[in-house]
């Protein structure tokens, strides 16, 4: 959640120079999966410039995000090496299974699916990294076990807290 | 006596997709287990990358120069185990003719390499001054403390260094023009900003060796007289920007970076900026302006960096590979350098050679080396011994060489001449099955995305391309169309801004220059060739090569594809979705493409 005081706590670790604009965005992006708005008139007001020029920023870097994303991101790389061997079809097959194009949330805000540019794993392609996690040599039929093994996962951290819920 | 038995688990971005730290514990785990032998004393490394990603992960074992491909944690017990007895046959290469190596050498695509930026890069610990100090660290740096900004330069200017980013411009002569400048404070720049798609070389080397890129900026920061300077680097490089972070912080540390450069009383600060993920940041103005904490835009050229860059001061901005190199040049002098490489590109050359060619992974070689032997000799050939098709070379600013060029030799200027360039070093094989209209359309999608859009040439004149592109692959194309794009391609290369936008259109120009027949065989014979643009292409199986092994009716994602076992199996058009995942599947070469 998007507490105030964490927005501070960001926008203080910077000095009020216009360079760490971008690294206190990211810091954002990191804390909230997305930049909020109350995040940029807060940075703004700190370092002395104008929202509207923090915006331009926020749209400009594919780091940054205004939406809210997903509790998991799911990216898929598609940089030449993978593109060649098959990424978009990989895209093709997260459709299926979540009923998003890439650059969208699902309803329910559990995943979020991104086309990125080269992720550095050229040599492993078709590559998609969930979390942090990277998925080597992919193949379209690799993907509904994807999907549900984060789903799976899911669910079971849900049933263990409700567990513990329940024992209070 | 004690020896010592180092073990190298290669931890670079690609080994570690494969499972490499779990390996590295592993091998941890099992000599805790098996006990601390007296003889030998053992060290597990986690080194950066060794360059063969697609085996990986990596393990080496020296001084023995034993190495294991795809290792898995299970393997653990047994390499450990034989330590100083017998290898473990299974995990060494293999070559051709099924006979196993040990030493690496024996490995033709470690044996043609000719390894200098990486000379270090998956042999020590990255994370470990002490040992890149051992490795010979420092040595150019120490040389060049006992020199004059000016000796400094005369020495790069030697070596023939050219910026190994892709544009190649001599790094002597943009130093020597930033250190004429009597504006103070000058900044150094290193450009880890590695954007290109297919591209991961200068990640690599972050990873693997970031003292050396640390080095080289300490040096070019004493030629300039500059005592800041900063490292932009991509955002999706986290290993990287940890293990420059870590080494920034051992060289302060140290006393090699701060308030006196080993004593000298030369001052150097050096500080990170994450990239915000723009392609466009990789061209030097763009970068600048994003690293001041604005839109990442490029700046007209007709104001030179070396003059007003970073703040408006002067400023040196290289990339990381150039960077790399210096510390070789200044330990060994730049003569020594120039003596690899040919008449106008010396030293060596990082690539990154992925695709559709089986050995996949970081190579680096002498300027001056054919792309057969890269792609034959290193690579292995083609996945499959498929037909090879081109070579895409230089990211999305270079082109698509056919295989009649495939004798050229490698360098700045030889490509160039052809229409192509070598780039910063990305390689992508493709082989039949690869559709050049699609590569062209998929180059000019990425930078339609990137492009800032600050001039017209550049933002219209791939607008436009996508447009006719995405018609010509969906089946819509008309005459005309090939020589529309022609001119559009011109007119960028005319009129825009940054070097984004004028060389954005190569994809397409070299695809039409050598590939000319695909274009028209989508626009006049409404058919796809390499069978991969879907609205062109329709699949079925060839019954007498099929053996009925239902390989892909079990590949196929929407169930299109049915027969008995060992019976000739057929797909229901009704159902096809063209994805290609079939013909992927199949090992009989029975599956075929045709127009609709």
């Amino acid at each position: 959640m998007v507490s105030e005081e964490q927005i501070n706590r960001i926008v203080q670790s910077y000095p009020a120079e216009r360079r760490f604009a971008l690294a206190a965005m990211q810091d954002m992006q990191h804390a909230f999966n997305y930049v909020p708005e109350q995040g940029l008139q807060a940075l703004a007001a700190h370092l002395g410039c104008g929202v509207a020029q923090l915006y331009s920023m926020a749209t400009f870097y594919k780091a940054l995000s205004l939406k809210p994303k997903g509790r998991h991101i799911i990216k898929i790389c598609n940089g030449t090496a993978c593109h060649i061997r098959g990424s978009v079809n990989l895209a093709t097959g997260l459709k299926r299974e979540l009923g998003i194009d890439p650059g969208e949330t699902t309803e329910d805000g559990d995943f979020s699916v991104e086309m990125v540019n080269c992720l550095g794993s050229c040599a492993l392609a078709p590559v998609v990294l969930v979390d942090g996690t990277y998925h080597n040599k992919l193949k379209l039929e690799d993907v509904p076990g994807i999907v549900e093994h984060y789903r799976a996962q899911d669910a079971q951290e849900a049933r263990e807290a409700a567990e513990q819920g329940g024992e209070r | 006596m004690s020896r010592t038995t180092t073990i190298l688990v290669c931890c670079g971005t690609g080994c570690i997709a494969n499972g490499a730290y779990d390996v590295a514990d592993a091998i941890e785990e099992q000599i805790v287990a098996q006990g601390a032998n007296a003889q030998v004393e053992l060290r597990v490394c986690r080194t950066g990358c060794s360059g063969e990603c697609e085996q990986g992960p990596i393990v080496r074992l020296m001084p023995r120069d034993t190495t294991y491909y795809k290792v898995k944690p299970k393997d653990a017990k047994a390499i450990v185990e034989s330590l100083e007895g017998e290898p473990v046959k299974k995990l060494l290469y293999r070559d051709p003719d099924g006979v196993r190596h040990e030493a690496q050498a024996k490995n033709p695509f470690y044996g043609l390499q000719h390894k200098t930026v990486l000379a270090n890069v998956g042999v020590i610990d990255p994370l470990s001054l002490d040992e890149y100090v051992a490795a010979g660290g420092y040595e150019g740096l120490k040389r060049a403390l006992d020199m004059t900004p000016d000796q400094i330069i005369t020495e790069v200017e030697k070596s023939g260094l050219r910026g190994k980013g892709g544009a190649g411009f001599p790094t002597g002569r943009k130093w020597r023009s930033a250190a004429s400048y009597d504006v103070f404070p000058k900044y150094i720049v290193c450009n880890g900003d590695e954007g290109d798609p297919g591209a991961f070389m200068d990640g690599s080397i972050m990873e693997g060796c970031p003292h050396a890129v640390i080095e080289g900026m300490i040096i070019g920061a004493l030629a300039i007289g500059a005592e800041t300077g900063v490292l932009y680097i991509r955002d999706e490089y986290a290993l990287a920007r940890d293990h420059i972070q870590h080494a920034i912080d051992d060289a302060y540390e140290a006393g090699i970076l701060g308030e006196s450069i080993m004593g000298s009383g030369h001052k150097l600060d050096l500080s990170i900026v994450r990239g915000g993920g723009a392609f466009v940041c990789g061209e030097s103005t763009a970068l600048m302006n994003s690293i001041e904490g604005k839109v990442g835009e490029p700046r007209p050229k007709y104001i030179r960096s070396v003059q007003s860059g970073l703040f408006e001061k002067p400023t040196v901005l290289n990339n990381v590979e150039s960077l790399a190199s210096i510390p070789v040049i200044l330990a060994h002098g730049g003569e020594a350098y120039a003596q690899v490489g040919t008449e106008g590109s010396k030293g060596t050359k990082v690539f990154a050679m992925v695709g559709k060619v089986k050995h996949t992974g970081l190579v680096e070689v002498p300027m001056g080396t054919t792309l057969r032997t890269l792609i034959y000799d290193i690579g292995g050939g083609i996945i499959g011994d498929r037909p090879f098709k081109a070579i895409q070379t230089g990211g999305p600013s270079g082109g698509c060489i056919p295989e009649r060029l495939l004798d050229l030799p490698v360098d700045f200027d030889t490509l160039t001449e052809y229409g192509a360039m070598m780039g910063s070093g990305g390689m992508i094989v493709m082989d039949d099955r690869s559709c050049m209209v699609e590569v062209a359309r998929y180059y000019i999608d990425f930078l339609c995305e990137e492009s800032c859009g600050k001039c017209t040439p550049c933002r219209e004149g791939l607008r436009q391309m996508r447009h006719i592109l995405t018609e010509i692959c969906e089946g819509r194309g008309r005459e005309g169309d090939v020589e529309l794009l022609e001119e559009i391609g011109a007119m960028m290369t005319d009129a825009s801004l940054c070097a984004l936008g004028r060389t954005a259109p190569n994809p397409v120009l070299t695809t039409i220059k050598f590939f000319r027949e695909e274009y028209e065989a989508h626009i006049k014979g409404r058919c796809c060739p390499a069978g991969v643009c879907p609205e062109l292409t329709s699949f079925r199986i060839d019954a007498p090569a099929c053996t009925g092994c239902g390989l892909c009716a079990k590949a196929c994602p929407t169930d299109a594809i049915s027969g008995e076992r060992k019976e000739a199996h057929v797909i229901d058009a009704a159902k096809c979705i063209s994805c290609g995942s079939c013909r992927e599947a199949c090992n009989f070469d029975a599956v075929l493409t045709e127009g609709r």
